[in-house]
């Protein structure tokens, strides 16, 4: 691991093989003595980059960023220039990740808020529980294509799957999208085939409303990898909303259920 | 067929008035939340929905007169050793309704408990008891990975090894989860003054916590479920250990479920969820499918809190719960927490509750076993739970080999609990497992504290006491000391298991 001072609270190191412990731990020390940007150079894997760390510092990753890159994440902006691997943005609250690649399983895992924008595309269960209280929605954009059981269990949020490296005839998304979904909102660029998708939920053409979202949202996603708003929005989006909020309310019974309404 | 619904014709309790004594000052009406009791006007009479009541004996204590008895009905069905009432009652819920039938507490079939077939040893003649009245008794208990070895200065007195974070009891017991949400503030309020006062922990559970309970926080686990509820940096700055949940001994194997007609603004805001959403935790953490994967969790954990924290991990005790164990030692954890057979829960399904899972007593032994078979340890603590009633329980499951014994039911029952099985309803008359504004004012946090503070202390005595009786002045020198226990009316199978002799050997 080599440290240096590239300019005024720059800092750039060079991980190489050196242990997630020691990097991370040096990320903390140059935050904690006011470091803007941490450029960490030949990032070969290392997990849990941005952990532990609060405020609005740049972390800038060249190569490969290991598992839970960003995880519980509470303010700093995350950029990858490489693929990262999986639980990117794993419950996370706050911040950014830019990643400019392809990203692996259960990103965004019970993510509260914060943005994550994955140029490439996304393995299985991504958006999975993904959350929303008041001001706290967390936003989750992927450029590609995403695995099976993409947003599942969702109680929140907002998740967006572009499809933009999509092949004639490649699906954008893989089976039981949605399942379980009880909250919160996805938008897919093009159609979903029902058969992907889980029971809970149903699918709309987006309103006005929608669109007015999904243009500001899009916005960061389309700065941070250069494409047009408007290039995106180019094609009609299908929008995935919960039937209800409760969509195991009557699979459970109470055992003497008269008192409380449920054996009428 | 019936004219009537089978629950409304058949019900298994009946609340008895005396109608000479009572005085028509309707306590009864106002406390009970069951809709089991009304008063009717033009009879001037209390009346009763038997139907409706659960025997949680609000009334029968709130009656100034005593008046009232809750009885079970004594009209059953024919005596039938495989169809029980209970089955019965169980059919009929089911046809009517399609659905899983939920409950709460812990598992009330006759499981053999077998902390009542071990037996204390004692100190006669060729060894002194110890009187912990007037001697030095020792019930410091620190949960946490132990060194393999301690190196020393060149001194010689100097300890050089750094071991790692380490909760200090002053008792081996801890508080066991119970989410914001399956309790209400004021039982988690008073559990956390109860430990600050005595020197303990308790645990939030896997509903986050509660801005108002922050000052505890040295006091404090946190949990780490599938759900994430209220979990981020703050959340787990805010802690003294945290504990990811895998399993739970009520229901191994399934995830969590809080209704959202229970999701109030209190709990929204501590789960970070919608008002009336649904909270829902998967069956297993979506980022944890293997032992590999755990470590990965652990460690983030570690990461994000600096390396300051204990990290446990809390499983139901199963049939393979010792090479579970052994695997969550390898990962890292600082502390195996196991939740036995009949361990208590705020909601699950009946059928989970009751069948699946094993003893905690088997598991203990099995647990210790097997991680001292593979030199692990003294690198993480065992915390056993599920179903402890008393202090000679947890100096039974100490000498079989935990450090320490998490009390969930005790401390409900020491704020009010009647046992009615209803916390899944959010109806508790008692005010404990609801969050109605009306019925959880009931429960006082600063009485119960102290009913807590009472109970620590009678048990850390009666621990002492026992202790005092064997020639042991450290609960150190019990833990997993098998040889202090003996058995009765067990087999040589579960002797062999629970590693004890029987009595008379």
């Amino acid at each position: 691991m080599e440290v240096k001072q590239i300019g005024d609270g720059v800092y750039e190191i060079t991980c190489g093989t050196t242990h997630y412990r020691e990097v991370n731990a040096k990320v903390k020390e140059l935050v904690n003595r006011g470091a803007q940007k941490v450029i960490l150079k030949e990032v070969y894997g290392q997990r849990y980059i941005g952990t532990g760390i609060k405020g609005k510092v740049k972390i800038e990753v060249h190569g490969t960023a290991g598992n839970d890159l960003g995880i519980f994440l509470y303010g700093p902006e995350i950029e990858v220039f490489g693929n990262a691997q999986d639980g990117v943005g794993n419950t996370m609250r706050d911040g950014k990740i830019v990643v400019r690649g392809h990203a692996g399983d259960v990103c965004g895992y019970g993510m509260r808020g914060g943005k994550v924008y994955v140029e490439g595309d996304v393995g299985y269960r991504v958006g999975i529980h993904m959350k929303g209280y008041k001001n706290l929605v967390p936003t989750f954009i992927v450029g590609g294509k995403a695995g099976n059981f993409f947003g599942e269990y969702m109680a929140g949020g907002i998740l967006i799957l572009l499809g933009l490296n999509r092949k004639p005839g490649e699906d954008i998304v893989g089976d039981y999208c949605a399942t379980g979904m009880h909250g919160g909102v996805i938008y897919v660029r093009g159609e979903v085939p029902k058969r992907y998708l889980g029971k809970e939920v149903k699918v709309f053409e987006p309103t006005l409303e929608d669109m007015k979202l999904l243009t500001e949202e899009l916005k960061g996603f389309s700065e941070a990898f250069n494409i047009p708003v408007d290039e995106i929005l180019s094609e009609p989006f299908t929008k995935i909303v919960p039937v209800s909020a409760r969509p195991y309310g009557r699979m459970y019974a109470h055992r003497w259920g008269i008192a409380t309404g449920l054996i009428k | 067929m019936l004219f009537k619904k089978p629950q409304v014709a058949f019900y298994p309790f009946m609340v008895l008035r005396d109608d000479y004594k009572c005085v028509r000052c309707k306590s009864c009406v106002d406390q009970c939340s069951f809709d089991a009791t009304y008063y009717d006007e033009d009879l001037n009479m209390i009346m009763n929905h038997h139907e409706n009541c659960v025997n949680c004996k609000r009334c029968e204590a709130f009656c100034p007169t005593d008046a009232i008895k809750v009885v079970k009905n004594p009209s059953t069905f024919h005596p039938d050793a495989n169809w029980t009432p209970e089955a019965i009652r169980d059919i009929h819920v089911q046809m009517l309704t399609g659905a899983v039938i939920l409950t709460s507490t812990g598992n009330d079939k006759p499981i053999k408990n077998y902390f009542d077939h071990l037996l204390l040893d004692a100190c006669q003649v060729t060894n002194p008891p110890i009187d912990p009245l007037r001697e030095p008794m020792e019930l410091k208990t620190f949960i946490g990975r132990k060194t393999d070895q301690l190196q020393f200065d060149s001194d010689g007195v100097s300890i050089k090894t750094t071991i790692g974070k380490q909760l200090e009891l002053e008792i081996p017991v801890l508080f066991s989860a119970m989410s914001y949400g399956s309790i209400n503030l004021n039982l988690q309020k008073a559990m956390a003054i109860a430990c600050r006062e005595f020197g303990t922990y308790w645990n939030t559970g896997e509903g986050g916590l509660h801005k108002s309970l922050r000052e505890f926080k040295d006091h404090t686990i946190v949990q780490v479920a599938s759900g994430r509820f209220g979990v981020d940096l703050e959340y787990l700055e805010t802690s003294a250990a945290i504990e990811i949940k895998i399993g739970q001994g009520a229901k191994p194997g399934i995830g969590g479920h809080l209704p959202g007609e229970k999701v109030n603004e209190g709990i929204a805001e501590t789960r970070m969820i919608p008002v009336g959403s649904d909270a829902i935790s998967p069956a297993p953490h979506h980022d944890i499918y293997s032992i590999e994967d755990l470590r990965q969790l652990i460690y983030a954990l570690k990461e994000a809190t600096n390396y300051e924290k204990p990290v446990f991990v809390k499983i139901a005790a199963v049939h393979n719960v010792a090479a579970i164990a052994c695997g969550i030692a390898h990962a890292g954890a600082d502390a195996i927490a196991i939740d036995g057979v009949r361990g208590g829960t705020g909601a699950t399904p009946k059928s989970l509750r009751d069948h699946v899972g094993i003893p905690i007593e088997m598991a203990i032994a099995a647990v210790d076993d097997r991680l001292r078979k593979e030199g692990l340890r003294n690198e993480v603590s065992l915390i056993a739970a599920g179903g402890f009633r008393s202090a000679v329980d947890v100096l039974k499951a100490i000498a079989l080999g935990a450090d320490a014994v998490y009390i969930g039911t005790v401390a409900k029952l020491a704020a009010g609990c009647t046992q009615c099985q209803q916390c899944h309803t959010g109806r508790c008359a008692w005010g404990i497992t609801t969050n109605n504004p009306k019925l959880a004012k009931r429960l006082n946090p600063d009485i119960v504290a102290e009913n807590l503070y009472n109970l620590l202390r009678a048990w850390a005595h009666d621990i002492k006491e026992l202790l005092g009786a064997m020639g042991i002045n450290a609960i150190e020198s019990i833990k997993g000391n098998r040889l202090r226990l003996r058995s009765w009316g067990l087999t040589e199978q579960e002797n062999k298991i629970l590693g004890v002799l029987p009595a008379g050997m």
